[in-house]
Order: C-alpha cells, then structure tokens, then sequence
C-alpha cells in the first residue's frame, strides 16, 4: 500500500481511510472531498496526477481535520498505533501533522515490529518531531526546503523556530548544512532539499543538483514544497529508487512550475494541473531513464 | 500611634510599589538565571493568550523554548521574573489560564527566531519567519500567499488570511495555535511594519 498520512483544514473533516482520487481541482477521500489546496491536499493532487503517467497505483490516505491543537493528528496516530500492523504497507510519507514526540515515538515501535519495512518519507511536521526523537536515520527520505534543513543542521533546536542565528544566517551553504545535519544524525538516508537549488543527498554529500528551470516566484507559493514530496512519494511507490525518485521529482516539480508561468500570487493547483506533461517530458530525457 | 501607623503602612505600601516599579523596570536581560522561572501551558494557544495578558500588565516577560527535558516538538514557555511568581499566578488564574507548572531556570533557554529575511519580488514583497513566509502585493497590500511551515495549521492559517488585505486579515498570533503559527505571526507583524512604509 502506498500511504498518505496527514490532515486537512477542515475541523470537520473525521478520521477517514480510503482511496484518494481527484476529479479536477477537487480529492475525492472515501466519498468526502477536499478542495485541493497548500498542505496535504496539494501533496496527494501531485501523486494522483504523477500516478495518472505511470500507471495505476492505488493511494491510500489516512486523513483527518486538524486546524488547531492537534487533535485530528492524535486521532491518526491512534489509528495508525492500533491498525497499523495488519497493513501492508510498502511506502508511507507523513505530512502535516502536530510534531509531537510521543506519538511519533510510538509510530515507530509500530514500524518496527512490520515484518516488511515499508519505505518511509516524511516532510512537515512530522519531519520536525522525527529529528527531535533523533530517529531521522530510520527514514528513506525527508524533504526539507533550505530553512528546514538548517533546523535539521541545528543538533539543539526542536523546531524551525529555533533555529539559531549563526546556521540559520544565508551565508551558511547547503552543502554544509547538509553535512551538519548528518554530523548529528539529523538526517534521513536521503535528502531532497527544496530551494533555488534542488539538492539531492546522502551521507556522502550532494549526489545530484536540479537547477533548471527557473520559475522564481515558486518560493513564495504555499504548497510547492508538497507537490515535490507528492511527486517523490508517487515515484517511490512504484518501486524506484530514492536518489531516482527525487532527481525525476525535483525536475517534474520545476518544469511544471515553469509551464504554470507563476506569479507570487499563483496558487499550487495550477502547478498541480501541469505535472502530467511536465512527468512525460522528464522521462522521455534520457538520462534519467 | 494612630497617627503614626498609616503612615508607616503608607510608605510600606510605596515602599513596595517602588520595589514593584523597579522590578518591572529591570529588564529581563539583566535578571540572572536564578531570578527567572518558566511557565508551562498545555499548548501554544494558551501561552499566546498568557503572553497577551502579562504584557498587558505590564510584566517583563519572554517567550522563549522550552528546556530539553520538558520539550514535546511544538512549544513555548514564558519566561518571567521569579519573584513575581504568586502575582503572575493570580492574574493567569483570573483569566482562566492557570499554567500546568512553574519551574525555575536553571539553563539557558531558546531563544525564538528573531531573523527576518526579505525578498523584493518588484509587485510583492515576501518576508520569511523561520520557516514561515507571508508575501504581499505592495499596491493593494493584498496578502496573495502563505506558505513554509509543517504544522497542522498552516493550510488553516492561510485559508483565513490568502485574498485579504493586511487590514482586513485576521493576525496569526490570534487564531494560529502552533509555533508555526507564532513564526507567521511574526513575520505579518514585520509586513505590517512594511505597509506603513508604502
């Protein structure tokens, strides 16, 4: 099962388990529909229109309402906690959910006892509370924008907001900021990290950049960072390898932005709406077939 | 001796309220960490409500991280003068939000992100907080989109203030509940700043 676990901002929206599918600018989850929009909403519109290229893949969203104090993020981890074992996972990406230690503690001692690691993938507030556990190197990916990552890089910070000066400073490279974070155990095998540059990297350091094309106002639209993690989690679910998964992903995520003509008022379903042509067209270049 | 003891109790009284005065005008900074404890909420929100009130009243307090060993993932505490311990109390419990405990300092706290990072875009403006980000267009004070940040209240916040103006949007530090929340907060009140300016 490939899965997505993460809240939307509806507080009525209820815990609900089932297909996603997307009929225009609308996800359609167990019957309930959710405008898509930043947030997982964007993250799951990107994997059903990567998925609409490379054939059917069913995805499966744990979703709940959650605008607030995170209640809708207890209620899934609960779920998860309870039901995850009779699940066959193969790739899970948590998202927007309440970065909370605890639950994300007791989410892994669920993970650890499958018989069958699925991949994990986690960005947004679950990507904080898994570094805070200082458990990141469980995890097959995680896809920080530059300013995340220098709260990965920063081993005393137990949120972004706590970043400190001196690592959060522009002057600070990615490639060192990568190594920081790695020198503490801060990160996940693998790294996408989203920026004006998209680098890809392991422990080893930066293994691929993806600097083209250009659409600047990308950094000002909420949501850009979920489509490329929608993109990487689609790709990863079909079974390909995560250094691959993320070089195609950051490449899609760009040239679907730059086919979007964006503005800084532009809003991500219009970036969403190109991934398909953008996908075809990063797969039909060769070098990363 | 009638005569004498209001008087006595008089300047009891304006000898407490200069202590009081000069207390509230030592800033934080210059208290030691032994002057200083922490006030623990369940959440967020009720450490926004809490800093709301003191300030109001005029108490030098902080908003600052807390220690290690009470850290959950997405917390504030509120640093405040030790002394002051019962009053502050008093004031939160009429207030309705009474803090779940009160420690003393004994480490250095951490300190919130005070860092803005400003990009021109020409037609808008883009100010990040940590890792949230508010940008507006300059001529209208449109606030056209949100984004950064992984809490749950992220899309909530930008749901509420993306199509409205600065003046007509809600401030994040009313309605947001998480410390992404509080980071946008901080960077519409440096927006805010900006819009003056136009």
């Amino acid at each position: 099962m490939l899965a997505v676990v993460g809240t939307v901002p509806d507080p009525n929206f209820p815990l609900t388990v089932g297909r996603v599918d997307m009929v225009e600018n609308r996800l359609t989850i167990d019957g309930k529909h959710v405008l898509v929009n930043r947030g997982t909403p964007a993250l799951l519109g990107a994997m059903v229109n990567t998925l609409k290229v490379l054939g059917p893949t069913d995805i499966t969203g744990f979703i709940a309402g959650d605008i607030e104090l995170g209640h809708g993020s207890s209620k899934l981890y609960q779920y998860l906690i309870e039901n995850g074992p009779q699940i066959d996972f193969n790739t899970i990406v948590f998202h927007y959910l309440q970065p909370d230690v605890d639950w994300h503690n007791r989410i892994m001692f669920m993970l650890d006892d499958l018989e069958k690691k699925p991949v994990l993938i986690a960005d947004a507030g679950f990507m904080y509370a898994a570094k805070m556990s200082g458990q990141a190197q469980a995890y097959d990916l995680f896809t920080p924008d530059v300013g995340e990552l220098s709260f990965l890089a920063d081993e005393t910070a137990p949120h972004p907001f706590y970043t400190r000066g001196f690592i959060l400073h522009d002057d600070n490279s990615v490639p060192d900021l990568i190594s920081r974070a790695y020198l503490h155990g801060n990160a996940a095998k693998n790294l996408l990290v989203k920026g004006a540059i998209d680098s890809i990297a392991d422990k080893s350091g930066i293994v691929f950049s993806v600097d083209s094309p250009v659409a600047e106002a990308m950094e000002a639209m909420g949501g850009t960072g979920d489509t490329i993690t929608g993109i990487v989690t689609a790709l990863a679910g079909t079974g390909m390898q995560i250094l691959k998964a993320a070089k195609i992903a950051a490449k899609v995520n760009r040239l679907a932005g730059f086919f979007a003509k964006p503005t800084p008022a532009t809003q991500v379903g219009e970036i969403i709406q190109h991934i398909p042509q953008a996908l075809e067209n990063v797969l039909k270049e060769s070098y990363v077939q | 001796m009638n005569t004498k003891l209001p008087l006595q109790r008089t300047n009891d009284v304006r000898g407490i309220l200069f202590k009081l005065k000069l207390f509230k005008e030592k800033k934080q900074d210059n208290l030691s960490r032994a002057e200083l404890g922490i006030l623990v909420f369940e959440n967020t929100s009720e450490v926004i409500a809490a800093q709301r009130i003191l300030l109001a009243n005029d108490w030098e307090i902080r908003v600052m991280g807390p220690p290690p060993e009470i850290q959950s993932g997405c917390d504030l505490v509120i640093e405040f003068p030790l002394i002051q311990e019962l009053n502050i109390l008093r004031l939160l419990e009429k207030a309705g939000i009474p803090p779940i405990e009160t420690v003393p300092v004994t480490d250095p706290l951490l300190q919130p992100v005070d860092l803005f990072h400003i990009k021109d875009f020409g037609r808008f403006l883009m100010i990040r907080a940590a890792n949230m980000k508010i940008t507006v267009e300059k001529r209208t004070q449109l606030i056209v989109n949100v984004s950064g940040g992984g809490c749950p209240d992220v899309p909530y916040l930008a749901f509420k203030l993306v199509g409205k103006t600065m003046a007509q949007a809600p401030n994040p530090l009313d309605i947001g509940h998480t410390l992404c929340g509080y980071a946008l907060g901080l960077a519409f009140k440096e927006m805010q700043k900006k819009c003056l300016q136009w």
